[in-house]
């Protein structure tokens, strides 16, 4: 197995290009080391990405902030305004692993990981997150929530690299929040999550939001149709009602060793509202 | 047997130094800088690596095994099937509380005629690197005749099951049967007439609860590295609860000679029963024996939980009939309990503990020991009686409510105190049970308020401890230091108790005392620590080790003042003259008598071979406040306390490491623990990720309460502890629970999705 560790990103996307073989990419690793140990992939190539400056910087111009995908979820915590204007989308982030995966564990690396449960990516979809690529035709934009494609499966080609992940500008009352459902405290996979971003008028009236809902289909969900549920409320028991029976029609789960169908629809509801009260409390 | 210590017990008649004190743990500083070796941590110069071949699947026959493109990968330098290991006789012999049998266990660590679950060993090979072992595993070619499986312990007992000994035939049933099944076994204990004692009762109530297998959660995975010589000797080091008996199993195994294998047992990072057995060993020896190169082998997590030890699942009947005023009368109880793979469930304990607690006049209880394709269950703190217990203590809470009773004052009202004939045969002598409920409600625990959906639960245990062969030695070191040889692992703090009772009797410093386990060459053979006895057997012997390097320091002493021995005696640490009839003579310390050793005959030393006897029986009871989140299932721990008898701390906060350790494992088997077989029969969790056992940030802080009622039959009062902390807590939760929403739950375990269904269900 060769390991490499471009400084530019046109050596990266070259090196992958030009290999026969199979080739992954590295970033903190935290998933892809584990794979490896598992024996469940065995690559040729090993293109490490963490040196590549474009991919390791927090940026914010007019208001619209740019991450890099190889920012951990310890360097977006201590960011000190991104948690400011996105906290759903750091409080998402900052859930993976413990505090020693945090200092490993990347935004990208949790997004192209594709797993259908991972905790960043309904955070984002809600957010209205843009995934930034770069590949050997040059540069593209993909909407978060057409990212992935399955499990484990995202719409990369085999010679592209996610770059960073930009968000929209922000209104004076908006806010986003993040929960996910896990037996435990910590250290778990998602059995349901849920990120929800939204922004009020002066009057506490709902004038936009979406919705968004992770490990309850092949790959995490914009929910329109819950969002309608709260748009043009003050998220009253009524709207919060429809939000839940909305959240739950979406889900298409599995049964498996992680939690039955109908579990994963009930809670689903119940993250729902518990998460836009939140998202509602912030922004006010 | 040895008990010729004069047992009188000194915990309340004589200031104590070090019985009861905390003092610095020996093992302390090398385990939190990482120094200390544990079982992967010993390497040889040219050691090979060795790595097993597992069958993925549960149940299936072996056509054929071909290693030979294996053997012709450059780097492997041997491989071993279970043509490599004779077959062995059946024979049972004792592992801690479970008994062993060399016919399954030549078969458990290799598959000869079938595989019987997923992750059974089929082959291992030892290579130059654990590479090379493993690109070597995918060349062995195993042709196997796929068969249907059982998981089930219910499904497994039905007629038409697959069976997986076709030779088995049930043991205790009349008549015996003709034909093989999975039912190794039926026992029985009874006491009076429950029929009678039914009649009496003024509300019966009878359940049936599951509980699931979960597997002793050690953070080391097994490790060995083995090494054989041409001379037909051989050394191993491992991680293990018993030297000794790895050496014997391993022994029996190989048709080795015991005196010449030689087992030194590592640093432990956990066992809980699950290290009483063999699995790496002796294929580790088979594969040095080939090569005559050390053979490192180490387990994978993966490999823990699907060839390891985990305890049995089971399914439990209770029948209990009580009157009014909250008197049992009857007590009847069925348990199903699955062996694994091969015969030697937990059963018999389970049976036995089950309605320990309680001073009844009509019992009646029958177990049955039953085979299952999964691994081979092993010992994990007081193997069985966590489950049994929990049934039993379900039915108590709900039959307390029923007559309106205090859940404590019933269990006080019909606690088993000295005098208690048990069901399963001794009359209890003086046990602390009746102290522990009184500590429970005399404790703020008890009395605090609780919130919205908020319950609280309690559940109390029983569990025998055990004694037997124990061999201690120290020497008196030239500079006055004292160095202390045991042969018992050190799996909860035991060199710091066993320090401070030689301290004790000594009348010297601790600290001038460092302690180090033996292997089994170094020292006569000990008992695995196992069902509690460390602290009680190895600490007896301790103390006649003392006593014994005491009488010869009085004797090298009364040879010097030239009087008789008599007229010496010892004293804080020194020899003195027993009265001023034996003459006016300065006192000799201890380093005062070592530095003139080889003037008075050599070195001097103390030891002792014995079989303890007389282990006091543990009570325990443990109390927690649970919060249910009503829409998600969520079962929070709050708060939880567990007050035991301890007999007598001798380092109390060991003995507080295990109440707490016992509650935070039974909390992780009540909410979350479990196997997930898929309909292969194959393991879906075989990882910490998905087979959860709490985390630091699911506990509150475990309260401890030490009650102290002595044993009488131990120098300090001392009562093994090690066991009872697992017992109460499945019940005490699953209390909790019913009494925050009002509903009895009977499957183990009460996770998010079980409760809910639950929740929902009482709704609708
Ligand atoms: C103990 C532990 C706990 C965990 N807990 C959680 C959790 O709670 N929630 C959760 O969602 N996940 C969890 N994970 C999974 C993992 O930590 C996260 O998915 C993490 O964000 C992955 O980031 P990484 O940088 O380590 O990715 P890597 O492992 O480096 O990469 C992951 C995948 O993405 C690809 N990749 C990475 N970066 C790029 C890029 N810029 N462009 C294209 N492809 C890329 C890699 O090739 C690989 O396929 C946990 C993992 C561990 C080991």
């Amino acid at each position: 197995m060769q390991y490499e560790a471009p400084e530019t990103l046109a050596a990266a996307v070259e090196l992958l290009a030009g290999t026969s073989g199979q080739a992954r990419i590295l970033a903190g690793g935290t998933d892809l080391l584990v794979q490896l140990h598992a024996d469940m992939t065995d690559p040729d190539l090993l293109v490490d990405i963490k040196k590549i400056q474009e991919l390791r910087e927090i940026t914010n111009v007019d208001g619209r902030f740019t991450i890099g995908a190889a920012i951990t979820g310890a360097e977006l915590g201590e960011h000190p305004d991104v948690k400011k204007i996105w906290p759903g989308v750091v409080e998402g982030l900052e859930l993976i692993g413990s505090t020693q995966v945090q200092g490993r564990a990347t935004i990208g690396g949790n997004l192209c990981n594709a797993s259908p449960a991972a905790d960043v990516v309904p955070a984002l979809i809600a957010a209205d997150a843009i995934v930034h690529v770069a590949g050997p035709a040059g540069r593209r934009q993909i909407a978060v929530e057409e990212f992935a494609i399955g499990p484990g499966k995202t719409s990369l080609a085999k010679d592209e690299i996610v770059v960073s992940l930009s968000f929209p500008p922000r209104g004076e009352r908006a806010s986003d929040a993040y929960l996910r459902f896990i037996p435990r405290t910590e250290m778990d996979i998602a059995v349901v999550g849920c990120g929800i971003s939204l922004e009020r008028d002066a009057h506490g009236i709902c004038t936009q939001a979406r919705v968004a809902l992770g490990a309850v289909a092949a790959r995490a969900l914009l929910v329109p149709a819950a969002a309608a549920a709260i748009i043009g409320t003050s998220l009253d028991a009524a709207a919060l009602d429809n939000l839940a029976a909305a959240a739950s029609t979406a889900c298409s789960p599995i049964d498996d060793k992680r939690g039955t169908i109908e579990f994963r629809t009930d809670v689903a509801g119940v993250l729902a509202r518990r998460v836009a009260k939140i998202a509602y409390d912030r922004a006010g | 047997m040895d008990n010729s210590l004069d047992m009188q017990f000194s915990a309340g008649d004589k200031d104590l130094n070090y019985v009861g004190k905390r003092t610095k743990r020996p093992d302390g500083v090398d385990k939190v800088t990482g120094r200390a070796r544990f079982g992967a941590d010993t390497r040889l110069p040219g050691m090979l690596y060795g790595k097993i071949l597992r069958s993925p699947h549960a149940h299936a026959r072996i056509i054929s095994i071909d290693t030979s493109k294996a053997e012709a990968l450059g780097g492997v330098k041997a491989v071993v099937t279970r043509d490599d290991f004779e077959d062995r006789e059946s024979e049972f012999v004792p592992a801690g509380e479970m008994m062993v049998n060399y016919r399954d266990m030549v078969r458990n660590i290799m598959a000869r005629e079938k595989v019987l679950y997923d992750g059974h060993a089929v082959a291992a090979v030892a290579a130059t690197s654990v590479s090379i072992a493993k690109k070597a595993l995918k060349l062995i070619d195993v042709e196997y005749e796929i068969l249907p499986h059982v998981i089930d312990v219910c499904d497994a007992m039905t007629p038409d099951a697959p069976v997986l000994h076709e030779d088995l035939i049930t043991e205790g049933v009349d008549p015996v049967p003709t034909k093989g099944s999975n039912v190794a076994k039926r026992i029985e204990f009874k006491l009076g007439d429950v029929v009678k004692g039914f009649e009496q009762a003024d509300e019966i109530l009878e359940k049936t609860f599951d509980t699931k297998p979960v597997h002793q959660g050690y953070i080391e995975p097994h490790a060995c590295l083995a090494s054989c010589s041409e001379s037909g000797s051989a050394d191993l080091w491992c991680s293990t609860q018993g030297q000794y008996l790895v050496r014997a199993h391993c022994a029996k195994l190989m048709g080795m000679e015991i005196s010449k294998l030689r087992v030194t047992p590592s640093e432990i990072g956990g066992g809980f029963g699950g290290k009483t057995v063999v699995f790496l060993e002796p294929v580790a020896l088979a594969l040095s024996r080939k090569t005559f190169r050390p053979v490192k082998m180490t387990m994978t997590r993966d490999e823990v939980f699907r060839a390891t030890g985990p305890t049995s699942g089971a399914n439990v009947r209770v029948k209990i009939g009580i009157t009014n005023d909250g008197k049992i009368t009857a007590a009847e109880a069925e348990l199903k309990y699955q062996a694994g793979a091969f015969q030697g469930s937990s059963v018999q304990p389970g049976c036995m503990c089950a309605f320990a607690p309680y001073d009844l006049q009509n019992v009646d209880v029958v177990g049955w020991d039953v085979l299952t394709n999964r691994p081979k269950v092993a010992a994990y703190r007081a193997p069985g009686a966590p489950i049994s217990e929990y049934a039993v203590e379900c039915v108590l809470d709900e039959l307390a409510d029923r007559i309106g009773m205090d859940a404590v004052d019933l269990r006080l009202k019909n606690a088993a105190k000295e005098g208690t004939q048990t069901a399963y045969g001794p009359k209890l002598g003086p046990v602390g049970f009746v102290e522990v409920l009184q500590a429970v409600k005399s404790s703020d625990h008890f009395k605090a308020p609780l919130g919205a959906n908020q319950g609280r639960g309690i559940g109390v245990g029983f569990w025998f401890n055990i004694g037997g062969e124990t061999c201690v030695s120290m020497s008196v070191n030239e500079d006055g230091t004292l160095t202390l040889v045991t042969g018992s692992p050190d799996i909860g703090g035991s060199r710091a108790s066993i320090c401070n009772m030689a301290a004790e009797e000594l009348g010297i410093d601790v600290e001038k005392i460092n302690p180090i386990i033996a292997d089994t060459s170094s020292l006569g053979f000990n008992f695995l620590s196992a069902g509690s006895r460390t602290t009680f057997a190895c600490g007896m012997a301790t103390i006649e080790a003392a006593r014994n390097a005491i009488d010869n320091m009085r004797a090298r002493v009364a040879q010097l003042w030239e009087v008789p021995v008599e007229s010496v005696i010892w004293e804080n640490g020194a020899a003195r003259p027993a009265s001023s009839n034996a003459g006016e003579f300065d006192p000799m310390t201890l380093p005062e008598i070592a530095k003139i050793a080889p003037k008075t005959g050599g070195p001097i030393s103390g030891h002792a071979e014995i079989n303890a006897q007389g282990a006091g029986p543990g009570f325990g009871a443990h109390m927690v406040d649970i919060e249910v989140d009503r829409e998600t299932g969520h079962v929070k721990v709050l708060r939880y306390t567990v007050v035991q008898d301890a007999g007598k701390a001798i380092h109390p906060s060991y003995v507080e490491g295990q109440y707490q350790g016992g509650a935070v494992q039974c909390i992780g088997w009540a909410l979350n623990e479990e196997y997930i077989y898929g309909d292969d029969g194959c393991l879906q969790n075989s990882g910490f990720l998905d087979y959860r056992i709490p985390l630091a940030s699911d506990l509150p802080m475990i309260e401890t309460i030490i009650v102290e009622v002595p044993n009488p039959n131990h120098p300090y009062g001392v009562r093994g502890v090690g066991e009872t902390p697992i017992i109460p807590g499945l019940a005490a939760i699953s209390n909790a629970i019913s009494d925050a929403t009002g509903l009895r739950m009977t499957a183990l375990p009460m996770s998010p999705p079980k409760v809910l269904q639950a929740l929902k269900q009482a709704q609708a």
